[in-house]
């Protein structure tokens, strides 16, 4: 359900750091929150990151929710995919489900996040 | 806040994994494998519904009829054949919407009404209040009735199955006794999904049996309040607190169809005569947006001017993409009309649909 190879926020994404490059998404617990996933709001590449702040929305049937950024940094790559395909986010949500790739620009923050075992312990005691 | 109320079937939704929320003060499923699975089971199969908390007030005596004639907008001499079901509005005498109603004529001299669980205080007092001293007795049976309602194309091969071989379904809005499985029942060929199916009355200490007979058959999906909510809206079908509420009338609201205007008076009908004359301020109409997820509240635009809120808003999962009511001036309500939703920090196109949103259903193709 979490993978050990990823970093996670309280805001229920994920990192996944590959040199100074971060892949983005949501957690398996926040997509069950969520539901099926019907629209997924994301950036362009070029626009930039700021730690904490929103840089998107996901949306399901019952709701929608902000995504905010685990990192700080410039946009890379963006998942085009989930436009056809939101539910990929459900069904995928650490693999096909990413949502954008990041250079980061303060590779620091990454000690700011929990590994999965702070993170299984974080939505354990939120649920 | 005192604690959420549970239905009989409290017990079966826990055991299925279902999510369960608040709604008008019950503890309720919104939602077991997830909405749009659930959504497509109906519309493709059969799902069950808990429905138990809505309330069901019984009326019966010599002046029962009469009585009711006064304080629902629908004229109930459509349903002076037994065993025949009426939709209907119940007003104050401004003409407000106290609640919409499905009145049931079950016997010789008796009614019953099934109503919105959220207004079951306010329905039962507004009604008892309006009774003669004498010849209606009143009981509210809510606490020992359980509803469930079995929606979709396959709804009626499911109960047959139960109800076993000589059982013929009553028609479309008639309601007929059963027994189900061992289960003694009401079958109203009934819903609120646009479906064929019915919505089945027993007593509440059988409620669990009949829902686990309903599931042992591997077409039957067991759905959420959510499921019911997208496709209720999907046929353009009011809710109440959303689409109506004491501060619009039925014209505005676009019931116009269920008032009895002609038989003659009841609680509500000069207000709505007025109205009909002068014409109402605002229509409720249906919009469809090509993009986002319109939600209740959300501002309506016009050149961008808000001319409304949405109403009621859902994604729809059959034609895969936002549909919303909302009230808007009449000059804005003729379909085709253009406006747009704010849709948080979009503005995205909107154009006024008339529902239906989802033309073709089971409810279609079946002949009673």
């Amino acid at each position: 359900m979490y993978p050990k190879d990823l970093k996670y926020d309280r805001e229920h994404e994920w990192v996944k750091v590959e040199g100074d490059t971060a892949i983005l998404g949501i957690s398996h617990f926040a997509q069950d929150q969520l539901g099926e996933v019907v629209y997924v709001d994301l950036p362009s590449v070029g626009d930039s990151l700021s730690a904490g702040e929103s840089f998107g929305e996901i949306e399901s049937v019952k709701s929608v929710s902000e995504l905010f950024a685990p990192v700080t940094g410039e946009i890379i790559e963006v998942n085009d995919g989930l436009g056809d395909a939101p539910e990929t986010v459900n069904e995928d949500p650490y693999g096909e489900g990413w949502m954008v790739k990041v250079t980061m620009s303060d590779a620091s923050e990454l000690d700011a996040l929990m590994d999965a075992d702070s993170y299984e312990a974080f939505i354990a005691e939120e649920a | 806040m005192s604690e959420a109320k549970r239905t009989p079937l409290y017990e079966e939704h826990v055991a299925l994994g279902a999510r369960m929320v608040d709604f008008a003060g019950w503890d309720m499923p919104v939602q077991y494998a997830g909405i749009i699975e659930e959504h497509k089971a109906v519309r493709e199969r059969v799902g069950i519904f808990d429905v138990s908390h809505m309330a069901e007030f019984r009326f019966f005596g010599f002046e029962a009829k009469d009585a009711l004639q006064r304080i629902v907008a629908n004229d109930l001499g459509k349903i002076d054949e037994l065993g025949t079901a009426v939709y209907t509005v119940m007003c104050d005498a401004d003409g407000g919407i106290i609640d919409d109603l499905i009145v049931y004529h079950t016997g010789d001299l008796e009614y019953l009404i099934i109503a919105n669980a959220s207004n079951r205080e306010t329905d039962w007092d507004w009604i008892t209040s309006h009774l003669p001293e004498q010849g209606v007795e009143a009981a509210d049976e809510s606490d020992r009735t359980a509803l469930i309602a079995i929606q979709g194309s396959l709804a009626l091969r499911v109960v047959g199955e139960l109800a076993g071989e000589d059982w013929e379904p009553p028609a479309r809005f008639s309601i007929a006794e059963a027994v189900l499985d061992t289960i003694p029942a009401l079958v109203a060929r009934t819903g609120y999904t646009g479906e064929d199916g019915v919505e089945v009355l027993c007593h509440a200490s059988q409620a669990a049996a009949l829902w686990r007979a309903l599931l042992s058959f591997p077409e039957v999906t067991p759905c959420g309040l959510g499921a019911r909510d997208t496709l209720r809206l999907e046929m353009g079908y009011a809710l109440y607190g959303s689409d109506m509420d004491r501060g619009v009338d039925p014209v505005s609201a676009g019931l116009g169809w269920t008032l009895g205007l002609s038989k003659g008076e009841f609680i509500g009908r000069e207000a709505i005569v007025r109205i009909k004359e002068t014409g109402p301020q605002s229509k409720l109409v249906g919009i469809t947006v090509s993009e986002g997820v319109p939600r209740h509240g959300y501002s309506v635009l016009h050149e961008g001017t808000e001319v409304g809120k949405v109403a009621s808003g859902t994604y729809s999962p059959t034609l895969e993409h936002g549909i919303a009511t909302a009230y808007v001036p009449v000059s804005l309500a003729s379909p085709g009309t253009e406006l747009q939703i704010a849709i948080r920090r979009k503005t995205v196109a909107a154009v006024v649909t008339r529902p239906p949103f989802v033309k073709t259903t089971s409810l279609n193709a079946s002949a009673s």
